[in-house]
């Protein structure tokens, strides 16, 4: 294929929010763009023809899973993960460390890489930053991620600085092991738990390492929602305009929205296809519990507004009688929860380009809260996005009352 | 009863174009309201009235009209949609998304709708489901199909395994004869009824129903009571008792009967309807058909690669570590969706990793070369050769399962 090195042209803004064109080697996107996550070589349940058809423009592949079964080794030997899932869009893998540290319970952190216990065999095992852009080298996804120090953010204290400080010592042996860097592109993570000043070194760090794409890391790990918006409006602000900021774990349909407001474009999460499974559909009122008795007579589509197979096709009541039963029932649900994370990025990229991004954002936030109860923490984010949220909010002496008797 | 030469209904036309001028053999075209294809056929078998892992958009991509006919249970559906919610939307096509398929119910599956002959009795027949035990009588059966709105139904039948007392298998044949007198007496205007013939392994009792079944106003027939502890061997007997005693211009269906030697038996003793209940059953235990398609003799038996592959001439299992690397589609030149996307060695990993896209491929490819050997099956049966095909069939089989029992400890450190 014709080689290209991601570069992020902005097509569109409001304020900080951005609508971008992010060229990969194997695909033009468009962003803010949610990556669905296929961790072993495959969204659960859906083929790549299904996924093209929903509008997935990139899929995250997990390193640590996939080095474990098939191989990176048989990977590469087939051309690549794209060739052997047979995926002709864009592909994204992560470094591997974070999957040890969360899956596995004896893992640990050194100067020298992450130490682990071998799952096959129970030997201990290394994942140092070279190998883990060795590998994925060989997994060959557009899109690479640097090995980071990754800690818990509801964690304080010297550990984070040291995580930190680790992270950037590491991103330069990431740097100098990248066998394929006009091929594939590597970016960078900006760690520092929910200190600014850690956050403001890492990502100057970063900067000056002049890479292709940054990744906010440390996030999505239980941390409270004002200090989770914080810290990406923080990141944004110093990230460089031209290149594609990744907020990595993020997948809320609420959270995409203010984060995009906030200046960011790219995020993945399993959340969609995981919440499918349990027989939960994504809906513009927040989420739709299939296995509820209400929907079993219910002879609605899941949402009348998505244009999604799914929704043309099925009523409540059937898709009731298949979750957690059948496995269409998860087929259909993921498809449909799919959908209708790309159509959020759709809009969101659309009505940035057109300028009506403050009116997607008030619709969004009146389909989500009718009550006109958005949360504080959005008010605030928004705030500080300059999006004038005010005629989706309950006036203030309502939501003061509103506060005082909830407590 | 006078015998009826009608084979007309408003929802249904069957039609044999082909004899096969030795045997029973036919070829022969069922036409309903939104399809028309031509038999001998394979059913569709669905749970809830989509294949277990084809979704409604990958159902489009399989050869058609071939695949336009779903088999369902009602029984499927006892835990709810209620039938008034099913009516309400417009019975199972609408609930189905799936407009232009023809729709065939029939009480009893072999995966999630079991007959359970201990627990029926006079009143009705009763079934195994995944929520449960349920006996079913002719008027509450009557009232899903009324509900449903299939193009074709089946009587309900009182189902015995092989292994029951003359006795309970003469109260089966009586009971499935009872009825379906109530089944026609109640029956909804539209849909064509077919009556159901048991008999277990007498060839006496299958006759007798034969006969009384053949005496009413249905049409078509439905074959019951196979695939219940009875042998491969004797089963040519009852089939023909039960065909030589049905009008020739009527369609026939039978059940528990799937592997490829089963199909071309049935279709030798006169059948025109299978389920596809097998290929549920390869799927999910990673077997993918690979039987050669173009030209059965074209095949070398003797091919050792061939046998070296976790083969027994039919099918492989693509959890087998020989599949490891190999990067080549299940069956070359093969249209489907899976063998023209995706290779053997990612079928293997999705298997290992137990991923649910492993299962979704597998049925697209084999449900796909099942249909194309039944258009094989019609083509030989046009060109009058038949029972050359079968024969054909079964020695290559046997041939190649001699060579692979050489290499069987092969096979077996392979599969481990
Ligand atoms: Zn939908
Ligand atoms: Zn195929």
């Amino acid at each position: 294929w014709i080689v290209v090195e991601a570069s992020s042209q902005v097509l569109g803004r409001f304020n900080r929010a951005r609508a971008a064109r992010l060229t990969l080697p194997h695909f033009l996107c468009e962003t803010p763009l949610f990556m669905p996550v296929g961790t072993q070589g495959t969204i659960k349940g859906l083929t790549t023809n299904q996924l093209e058809d929903i509008g997935c423009q990139i899929i995250l592949g997990n390193t640590y899973h996939l080095a474990l079964r098939p191989t990176s080794e048989l990977i590469d030997e087939f051309g690549g993960l794209h060739k052997f899932m047979n995926w002709p869009r864009a592909l994204l893998t992560d470094s591997g460390g974070f999957q040890m540290v969360s899956l596995l319970h004896l893992a640990d952190i050194t100067e020298e890489g992450v130490t682990f216990q071998s799952p096959v065999d129970g030997k201990p095992m290394l994942l140092t930053p070279e190998e883990s852009i060795q590998i994925q080298n060989r997994i060959g996804a557009d899109i690479i991620m640097a090995l980071d120090d990754v800690v818990k953010t509801t964690i304080t204290g010297p550990r984070i600085e040291e995580a930190m400080y680790r992270t950037l010592r590491w991103i330069d042996r990431c740097i100098a092991a990248h066998k394929r860097p006009k091929e594939q592109n590597l970016f960078g993570i900006v760690q520092g738990g929910l200190d600014p000043v850690l956050r403001d070194i890492c990502v100057q760090g970063l900067v000056e390492r002049n890479l292709p794409g940054y990744a906010i890391g440390g996030l999505a790990g239980g941390e409270d929602k004002d200090s989770f918006w914080r810290v990406v409006a923080q990141c944004t602000a110093s990230l460089p305009e031209s290149k594609p900021r990744y907020v990595m774990g993020v997948g809320y349909p609420l959270d995409i929205v203010v984060c995009s407001a906030l200046g960011a474009d790219m995020y993945d999460c399993v959340y969609p296809t995981r919440t499918a499974r349990f027989g939960t559909a994504l809906v513009p009122e927040g989420v739709l519990k299939l296995k509820h008795q209400a929907m079993a007579d219910d002879t609605r589509p899941i949402d009348s507004t998505c244009e999604c197979m799914v929704c043309k096709n099925y009523t409540r009541a059937y898709l009731h009688c298949l979750v957690t039963k059948d496995a269409m029932g998860s087929q259909l649900l993921s498809y449909h929860n799919l959908y209708y994370m790309m159509q959020l990025s759709r809009n969101l990229h659309s009505s940035i380009i057109e300028g009506t991004f403050p009116k997607f954002v008030c619709d969004f936030l009146k389909n989500m809260f009718p009550e006109g109860d958005v949360p504080e923490w959005v008010c605030n984010a928004m705030e500080v996005a300059g999006i004038d949220i005010s005629s989706c909010c309950t006036p203030l002496n309502s939501k003061l009352e509103v506060y005082t008797s909830s407590g | 009863m006078p015998p009826s030469k009608e084979i007309e209904t408003t929802n249904m036309k069957f039609a044999v174009k082909t004899w096969c001028k030795s045997g029973r053999a036919r070829v022969g075209l069922l036409q309903f309201k939104t399809t028309t294809i031509e038999t001998p056929a394979l059913l569709l078998t669905t749970r809830k009235g989509l294949p277990a892992f084809i979704s409604p958009d990958h159902l489009s991509f399989l050869p058609s009209p071939d695949s336009r006919l779903l088999q369902f249970s009602p029984m499927h559906f006892m835990e709810g949609p209620n039938l008034k919610t099913i009516s309400n939307i417009g019975g199972v096509h609408q609930l189905l998304g799936l407009q232009g398929y023809g729709f065939v119910a029939v009480p009893r599956d072999s995966i999630l709708s079991l007959p359970e002959c201990y627990s029926s009795n006079k009143n009705g027949a009763s079934f195994e489901t995944p929520c449960g035990r349920f006996l079913v009588k002719p008027l509450e059966y009557i009232k899903m199909i009324s509900s449903m709105k299939p193009d074709l139904w089946v009587s309900l039948a009182d189902e015995v395994p092989a292994s029951v007392t003359a006795k309970r298998n003469k109260a089966s044949v009586d009971r499935t004869i009872t009825w379906l007198d109530d089944c026609i007496s109640l029956k909804p205007k539209d849909a064509a009824l077919f009556g159901s013939i048991v008999g277990g392994c007498s060839v006496e009792e299958r006759k007798r129903c034969a006969q009384e079944v053949a005496k009413r106003n249905v049409s078509g027939y439905y074959i019951g009571g196979f695939g219940l502890g009875d042998s491969i061997d004797e089963r040519s007997t009852f089939l023909h008792a039960v065909t030589d005693s049905l009008p020739k211009e009527k369609p026939r269906q039978v059940c528990g009967l799937g592997l490829p030697e089963e199909v071309l038996q049935g279709i030798a003793a006169g059948i025109d309807l299978f389920d596809s209940t097998y290929i549920y059953h390869l799927t999910l235990e990673g077997f993918a058909l690979v039987f050669p398609l173009n030209g059965m003799c074209k095949h070398d038996v003797s091919d050792p690669q061939l046998c070296a592959m976790a083969s027994d001439y039919t099918k492989i299992n693509l959890k087998a570590t020989i599949y490891r690397k190999d990067a080549s589609r299940i069956v070359d030149g093969c249209m489907c969706y899976t063998c023209q996307n995706h290779t053997k060695a990612y079928i293997n990993h999705l298997l290992n990793v137990h991923e649910m896209l492993a299962q979704i491929l597998l049925e697209i490819h084999n449900t796909h070369h099942y249909l194309s050997f039944f258009r094989l099956i019609r083509e030989a049966i046009t060109e009058g050769k038949f029972e050359e095909f079968r024969q054909k069939f079964i020695q290559n089989r046997r041939g190649h399962l001699f060579v692979a029992s050489l290499t069987a400890s092969e096979l077996e450190t392979s599969l481990r």
